[in-house]
């Protein structure tokens, strides 16, 4: 085996891992504080993705509108579920974050879309606009089903990446579309290439892990969240408000995936289908990690892209087979460890 | 047992649909699709909604049913009746290879590994070459009776209801037997119904391979059906999709997967050709539309539709009794049996650096009732789960009968005569009393899921019910055998789990805290009846925290304190013991 090339597919591989990363660490945060099995991550990447790109290149992206329609029906939602009790305060509050608010940004990114804005403008605009999404979506898909089984959530989960894939359709076309690099620039390290593209991934992807390490172990609402995941019962009798922790826990996944779609759309086209995929790679990171531990997450993501990497190189046809079916050992394994207690299921 | 009667009349509909004059042909296609859909779901109820097994991995199966024929008969020009067979031997085969992996995934892992080969498998049929990769396999040859080729939709429209019925009556029948109950408790955990000698393992992998062989068979229409073959309809989506059919039908019932492709099928139907009319642009607006139905479906009737529909019909006829004068084989007894019947000698049980059971040494005699009491966190329930095979011991020896069972596993366990209740109840809530009990028969019944299905199982299945309920009127709550287990007080569910142990035909009785929550009467009664069973030649071993009530029942009393042993005797000199006052108390009084 060649070693240079042996290099250039561990740097390909690495590189992907490092976004499967990030998706994987988004899923496990969603499943352990909601029970959710989030399949829209996938649909974050790309509205992610496609939103930059069409900012990028002065077309006007219909995820703002989206946002706004979302931030309408969460505040009905809210009004209705609060109808018994309505007070001034609670409804000015949702009304500023989920009508005034998407609306602000609404009116920001048809301003700016009109004059192909900078990059930094771009991803703002883009990382605001899908968090807004992920929210609303929370409030008004899985909130009501927070009691359920997680069947019924994931089966909602189903639900909703069918009607954002769809809607991607209609926004992005069926056209793909790259996005401009957010860093621009390379240099040589022997044979290998690295370009501030890469760079950026590889630096955002460490951020977050670290970043998502501090608040889980040290700030208050990240112990709230973990007490959520652990107990919804036992933190709601100690105070914590579960739905804020499912609130945190959508904000956190949707910016994850739009910043990982921002990430990867200057290097590979993306359509508006091609989050799925992506997702499901980050998901077979995130079992491996056994949806709960963050740095095994990230370790075994860097493993599904080095293996996808190869893969593709040695047995391109098989490619998907290979990297799905590398799942079944694992949780084999993972099932043969884990300790023979009973789970008590409702 | 529920009443044949609406089954009948329904395929009564059914045959006659073809014949209403101006009956559209798309229609009749329609239905096609909806009796091939509703066969895997059928299949993904018994698995997800009863069996507790979550698979995204059906449309697999119906790939290996599909491409079975397909290439048998095309490339080897066998005859669609004989491929039939082989369709649903190679999905059962199958099913046997991916479930013996599957299967034993715990939790959250099963559906996910079960998406994992789902798509694994997709991407295989799309590149094999004898499968004809992305092309798939066209010129399949139609079904055909003599010269009467099933071309049309109308006409294979028999050969596919005639499919979903008898696979729906099969799979009820089976629900309604001895393994049904098994397959029934399996969702709830796998503690209880191991206790009464179910091997949850092949239950599970019974219901694994049931469901592959109906997702087989709809394959198999499915080709002749279509008379092409390609992995499109076989992907991961597909897998997804029987999955929320099955949710949105009603997880748990047969007739929900039927509702719920009829539903699915329609609605994308309707959507596919009418949104476009009323919202003209481009693509996909119908699986917008749809995404958002089916969680608007899910809040609104989370449990499915089936269920949601059923609610409104009066309430259903209570079985009736079964026949208590039909008896089982009885274990055999040496008459005026004596001597030592359980023997704990120096159990030891660590859980990491904990000693949960030190060295703990106490024996149970023919006719006798044990008590074992001690404050909370003494190692009474661990000392229980040692002794029916639940833990196994870190070191010591437990035997029955002077055998040595340490390393038995609980189905072995029950087999020695040995049954248990559970501190913390272990009841199917949506089973009535009756069955529930039945479950503690099971190692006296021996009727297979084959002869379940068959209805060749009745005999057997009559004298289970009949021991059923004769325990259940034993413990008095005859009343109640026809309501859900769920619905009882906790102390009544304790009571049933007593019924549920002494189906079993047990030596030994191990109860633990079977008085918790009973009122006073009920406390009698239990103690009046623990008398009984004990004068009749059955020894009980049970932990309890009322002390009256072990004072005046116990013949011998052993007290654990921190899972260690510190007293023996009779309930007087326990009363009286010093070192058993310092535990509960803190101070010697």
């Amino acid at each position: 085996m060649n070693t240079t090339i042996m290099l250039f597919l561990l740097q390909d591989g690495i590189t992907n891992g490092a976004i499967y990363a990030l998706l994987g660490l988004a899923l496990v945060l969603v499943f352990a504080v909601t029970r959710v099995i989030l399949i829209p991550q996938g649909e974050f990447v790309t509205y992610g993705a496609l939103t930059y790109a069409s900012l990028a290149a002065g077309q006007m992206p219909g995820t703002a509108k989206l946002a706004l329609a979302l931030g309408i029906g969460a505040f009905a939602f809210d009004l209705f579920a609060a109808r018994k009790a309505l007070h001034g305060r609670l409804v000015l509050r949702s009304v500023l974050t989920n009508v005034v608010l998407p609306a602000i940004v609404l009116a920001l990114t048809v301003h700016y879309a009109a004059q192909k804005p900078p990059v930094a403008v771009c991803i703002a605009l883009s990382l605001v606009i899908v968090a807004m999404i992920g929210l609303f979506l929370y409030r008004i898909a899985f909130q009501p089903l927070a009691h359920t089984s997680v069947l019924v959530l994931l089966i909602a989960s189903v639900g909703v990446h069918l009607a954002l894939q769809g809607l991607g359709l209609l926004f992005f076309g069926a056209e793909g579309q790259r996005g401009p690099a957010v860093l621009s620039g390379s240099f040589t390290a022997g044979a290998l290439r690295f370009t501030g593209q890469s760079i950026t991934v590889y630096g955002i992807t460490i951020a977050f892990i670290v970043g998502l390490w501090l608040f889980f172990g040290l700030t208050l609402y990240g112990k709230a969240l973990r007490a959520t995941a652990v107990n919804r019962l036992g933190a709601r009798l100690v105070g914590i408000r579960t739905t804020l922790s499912g609130q945190i826990a959508f904000l956190l996944a949707s910016v994850i995936g739009a910043l990982s779609g921002i990430m990867i759309v200057p290097i590979t086209t993306l359509y508006y289908d091609s989050g799925f995929l992506i997702g499901l790679k980050g998901f077979v990171a995130a079992i491996i990690g056994g949806l709960v531990s963050y740095p095994l997450t990230a370790v075994a993501a860097l493993f599904v892209g080095i293996v996808e990497a190869f893969s593709s190189f040695y047995a391109s046809n098989y490619k998907e087979v290979i990297v799905f079916m590398l799942l079944i050992p694992v949780l084999l394994l993972r099932s043969l460890a884990a300790p023979a207690v009973e789970e008590e299921k409702d | 047992m529920q009443s044949r009667l609406p089954i009948l009349i329904f395929a009564l509909l059914m045959a006659a649909i073809p014949f209403v004059p101006g009956m559209p042909p798309f229609w009749i296609v329609l239905l096609d699709n909806i009796g091939l859909t509703a066969l895997v779901a059928m299949g993904l109820v018994l698995l997800t909604g009863v069996g507790g097994l979550t698979s995204f991995g059906q449309a697999a199966f119906v790939g290996f049913g599909a491409y079975t024929t397909a290439v048998l008969s095309t490339a080897y020009g066998m005859s669609p009746w004989l491929t039939l067979p082989l369709s649903l031997l190679v999905s059962g085969l199958l099913a046997v290879l991916l479930g013996l992996v599957t299967v034993r995934l715990s939790g959250h892992y099963l559906p996910l590994g079960t998406l994992a080969w789902g798509l694994g498998l997709f991407y295989l049929f799309s590149k094999l070459e004898f499968l004809g990769r992305n092309d798939g396999i066209s010129a399949i040859p139609p079904l055909s009776i003599g010269s009467f080729k099933m071309l049309s939709p109308g006409s294979i429209y028999y050969a596919i209801w005639v499919a979903v019925i008898v696979s729906a009556l099969l799979t009820m029948n089976l629900l309604d037997s001895r393994t049904g109950r098994a397959i029934r408790a399996l969702r709830r955990g796998h503690v209880a119904a191991e206790a009464f000698g179910v091997h949850t393992p092949r239950a599970k992998m019974l219901v694994f391979i049931h469901a592959a062989v109906l997702a087989g068979l709809s394959g198999w229409l499915y080709a002749h059906l279509q008379r092409a073959v390609n992995p499109t309809p076989f992907g991961a989506q597909a897998g997804i999709e029987y999955l929320f059919i099955a949710v949105v039908g009603g997880a748990g019932y047969v007739w929900g997967g039927v509702l719920g492709a009829a539903l699915v099928v329609v609605l994308k139907e309707v959507l596919q050709s009418y949104l476009p009319l009323i919202l003209p642009g481009s693509g996909q607006v119908e699986t917008i539309v749809f995404g958002i139905m089916l969680v608007a479906l899910l809040q609104l009737a989370p449990g499915g539709v089936w269920p949601w529909l059923m609610s409104f019909l009066p309430e259903r006829t209570r079985g009736k009794k079964p026949d208590t004068s039909l008896k089982l084989a009885q274990r055999a007894r040496s008459a005026g049996q004596s001597g030592v019947l359980l023997q704990v000698e120096k159990a030891r049980k660590q859980f990491g650096g904990v000693v949960a059971v030190n060295s703990v040494s106490f024996d149970v005699q023919a006719r006798e009732i044990v008590a074992l009491i001690g404050p909370n966190g003494a190692g009474k329930s661990t000392t229980f789960n040692l002794i029916t095979g639940v833990l196994s011991a870190t070191s010591g020896s437990i035997s029955v009968l002077g055998n040595k069972v340490d390393k038995a596993p609980p189905q072995e366990i029950v087999k020695l005569g040995i049954s248990r209740t559970f501190q913390h109840v272990k009841l199917v809530p949506d089973m009535t009393v009756l069955e529930n009990v039945a479950i503690g028969a099971h190692l006296r019944g021996h009727s297979g899921p084959i002869s379940s299905m068959l209805r060749l199982d009745r005999a057997d299945e009559a004298k289970l019910l009949a021991e059923a309920a004769r325990q259940i009127e034993r413990v008095g709550l005859g009343e109640q055998m026809h309501q859900f287990a769920g619905a009882l007080s906790l102390g009544q569910q304790r009571i049933v789990e007593i019924a549920r142990a002494l189906c079993v035909d047990p030596m030994l009785l191990l109860l633990d805290e079977p008085a918790a929550g009973l009122r006073h009467m009920e406390k009698q009664r239990l103690a009046t009846l623990l008398r009984e069973l004990r004068d009749g030649g059955m020894s009980v071993l049970l932990v309890e925290h009322d002390m009256g009530f072990v004072m005046n029942l116990a013949d011998r009393i052993v007290v654990l304190d921190f899972g260690t042993k510190i007293a023996e005797g009779t309930p007087a000199t326990i009363k009286t013991n010093p070192e058993v006052i310092k535990a509960y108390l803190g101070v010697a009084a």
